[in-house]
C-alpha cells in the first residue's frame, strides 16, 4: 500500500512539476515578451546558404500548398496570414529570410515557442513548402499564391 | 459486464471528442505498433487512436485485445497519452484489463543526428492483458494461456521507462527503443527493446490532391523482445518478434496502420495481426477552454 501511494505520489508530482514547466515556457514564448521571428536569425549560415532543389520546379508551390494546408494553415492561417497560436508567414522577416532558412526552421521548429518539428515530412516535401511559402510574397493579397487544381 | 460498461464509455468518450472538440487535420503518422520515434503531438491537438491485435496462441484460444489511445501534445516538447486496455479471448470471456498514462519528453531543441526521447509510463494493468505493446523482461506466449477469470486477479503496477532514439535520412526513419520497466511490488527491473525502420513510398508530394498518392503511404519494418531482467539479462528465456508495418495517412485526418508480426522463437506467438484507425484533431485545447467558458 506504502508503495501504491508512492508511485501515485510520483505521478502526480510528475505532473504538477509538468504543466508548471509548461506554463513557464509559455509565459516565456509569450509574443509580448519575445520576437517571434528571432529564431529566423538562429539558422547557421551553412543551412542559410542551402539552395532550394525544386527552385526550377513548377509544381513545388502547388505542391508546397497542399502540404501547408494539410500541416500549418491551422496555426499559421489559411494564407499564411498568421493567427493568435502562429506568426504571420508573409511577414517581411520571412519573405526576406533565405529559402535555406525556412527549410531550417521548419527541419528544427522551435519547440520551446510551440512549433513542432517537422522533419517528419520528407526533404523534398519541406523544399515544396518553402517553395510555397516564397510564393506568397510579402505584399501579396490574402488568398493569392499557388492554386491547387480541383479535386 | 462492468468490463463491456467501461469499453463503452470509452467509446462514446472517443465519439464526443471526435465530433465536438476540434477539426480534424491531416497526420503524418510512422507505421510503426511498438516502436517509438521521436516526434511528438503538435500542442494543443488531441489524436484518438483505436488498435486491435488478434493472437494465435499454442494450447490455448486466439484472442483479439484492443487499446484505445488519446494523445494530447501539451507542448511542443512533451506528450502525454492515456490509454485503455481490454481484450476478448475466443471461448472465454471479454474484460477490461486496464490502463496506462505515458509522457514523452523532447530534452533538445533541435534536429541531430540521433535525436532522444525520454519516456515514463505508470501502468495498472491485470495479467490478462494480451495487448503486447511491447516485450518486457521474460514475456513468453505461455504467459497468457491461463483463463481470463484466474488472469485478472493477478494486478500490475509497473513504472516504466524508455530511451528512444531516433533519426531520420533521407526519407528514412530509424528508430531505437531500450525499456526499462519496475513492477512496484518487489520485483525486479525488466528490460526490452524496439527497433523500427520506415520510410514514406514517395518522397516528394504530388500537386494533386489525392487519397492514394504513393506520398501518404509509409512502410517499414519493426523488430521487438525481451532482454530478460536483472538477475538473469539476455535474450534467452523470452520471447521477439519481426512485423513488417504500413501506414496510410489519408488527406481527410485518418491514419489506417497494419502489421502482421511473427515470433522469431519458441517462446513467442506464432503469429499476431495488428491494425489500428487514428485521427488526429487540432484546436482541442481551445475547444475545452471554450467550454470551461474561457477564450480559446
Amino acid at each position: 500500500m506504502r508503495r501504491r501511494n508512492l508511485a501515485l505520489r510520483f505521478a502526480l508530482g510528475l505532473m504538477i512539476a509538468g504543466l508548471a514547466w509548461g506554463q513557464q515556457e509559455k509565459s516565456a514564448a509569450s509574443p509580448k515578451k519575445r520576437d517571434p521571428y528571432a529564431e529566423l536569425t538562429q539558422a547557421p549560415e551553412k543551412a542559410r546558404n542551402r539552395t532550394n532543389p525544386l527552385e526550377n520546379d513548377p509544381d513545388a508551390p502547388v505542391a508546397g500548398k497542399k502540404l501547408f494546408e494539410r500541416h500549418c494553415m491551422e496555426c499559421h492561417g489559411e494564407a499564411g496570414t498568421g493567427t493568435k497560436r502562429a506568426p504571420s508567414l508573409r511577414a517581411a522577416q520571412v519573405q526576406g529570410s533565405s529559402q535555406g532558412t525556412l527549410f531550417w526552421i521548419l527541419t528544427n521548429g522551435v519547440v520551446r515557442s510551440g512549433m513542432p518539428v517537422w522533419s517528419k515530412l520528407p526533404e523534398p516535401q519541406r523544399w515544396q513548402i518553402v517553395s510555397y511559402l516564397k510564393s506568397l510574397g510579402a505584399e501579396a493579397p490574402a488568398g493569392a499564391g499557388a492554386t491547387l487544381p480541383p479535386r | 459486464m462492468r468490463s463491456y460498461i467501461k469499453i463503452l464509455l470509452c467509446a462514446v468518450f472517443s465519439c464526443s471528442c471526435a465530433l465536438f472538440l476540434g477539426r480534424p487535420v491531416a497526420a503524418q503518422e510512422h507505421p510503426y505498433f511498438v516502436t517509438y520515434d521521436h516526434y511528438l503531438e503538435e500542442p494543443g491537438a488531441l489524436e484518438i487512436s483505436a488498435n486491435s491485435t488478434f493472437g494465435t496462441q499454442r494450447d490455448a484460444h486466439r484472442y483479439l485485445s484492443y487499446w484505445t489511445e488519446f494523445e494530447y501534445g501539451v507542448t511542443a516538447w512533451w506528450t502525454t497519452e492515456f490509454y485503455l486496455d481490454a481484450q476478448s479471448t475466443l471461448h472465454d470471456s471479454t474484460i477490461f484489463t486496464g490502463y496506462r498514462w505515458e509522457n514523452r519528453f523532447r530534452p533538445l531543441k533541435r534536429e541531430h543526428w540521433i535525436n532522444p526521447v525520454l519516456y515514463i509510463e505508470f501502468e495498472h494493468i491485470n495479467g490478462a492483458d494480451k495487448t503486447l505493446r511491447e516485450v518486457e523482461g521474460h514475456d513468453i506466449e505461455a504467459d497468457s494461456a491461463g483463463s481470463n477469470a484466474n488472469a485478472r486477479s493477478e494486478h500490475k503496477r509497473e513504472l516504466e521507462l524508455k530511451l528512444i532514439l531516433s533519426s531520420s535520412f533521407k526519407g528514412w526513419n530509424i528508430s531505437e527503443n531500450f525499456l526499462f520497466v519496475k513492477n512496484l511490488t518487489n520485483e525486479p527491473w525488466e528490460f526490452g527493446y524496439a527497433w523500427g525502420i520506415s520510410r514514406p513510398l514517395a518522397l516528394k508530394a504530388s500537386p494533386k490532391r489525392c487519397s492514394f498518392c504513393p506520398e501518404n503511404f509509409a512502410a517499414g519494418v519493426e523488430m521487438f523482445g525481451g532482454l530478460g531482467d536483472r538477475y538473469r539479462f539476455g535474450l534467452q528465456e523470452t520471447s521477439h518478434y519481426l512485423a513488417p508495418v504500413l501506414a496510410w495517412n489519408h488527406p481527410s485526418g485518418f491514419t489506417f496502420r497494419a502489421s502482421p508480426a511473427f515470433g522469431l522463437n519458441d517462446n513467442s506467438h506464432r503469429f499476431l495481426l495488428r491494425w489500428g484507425i487514428s485521427r488526429e484533431f487540432s484546436g482541442f485545447r481551445g475547444a475545452v477552454r471554450r467550454i470551461f467558458g474561457g477564450r480559446s
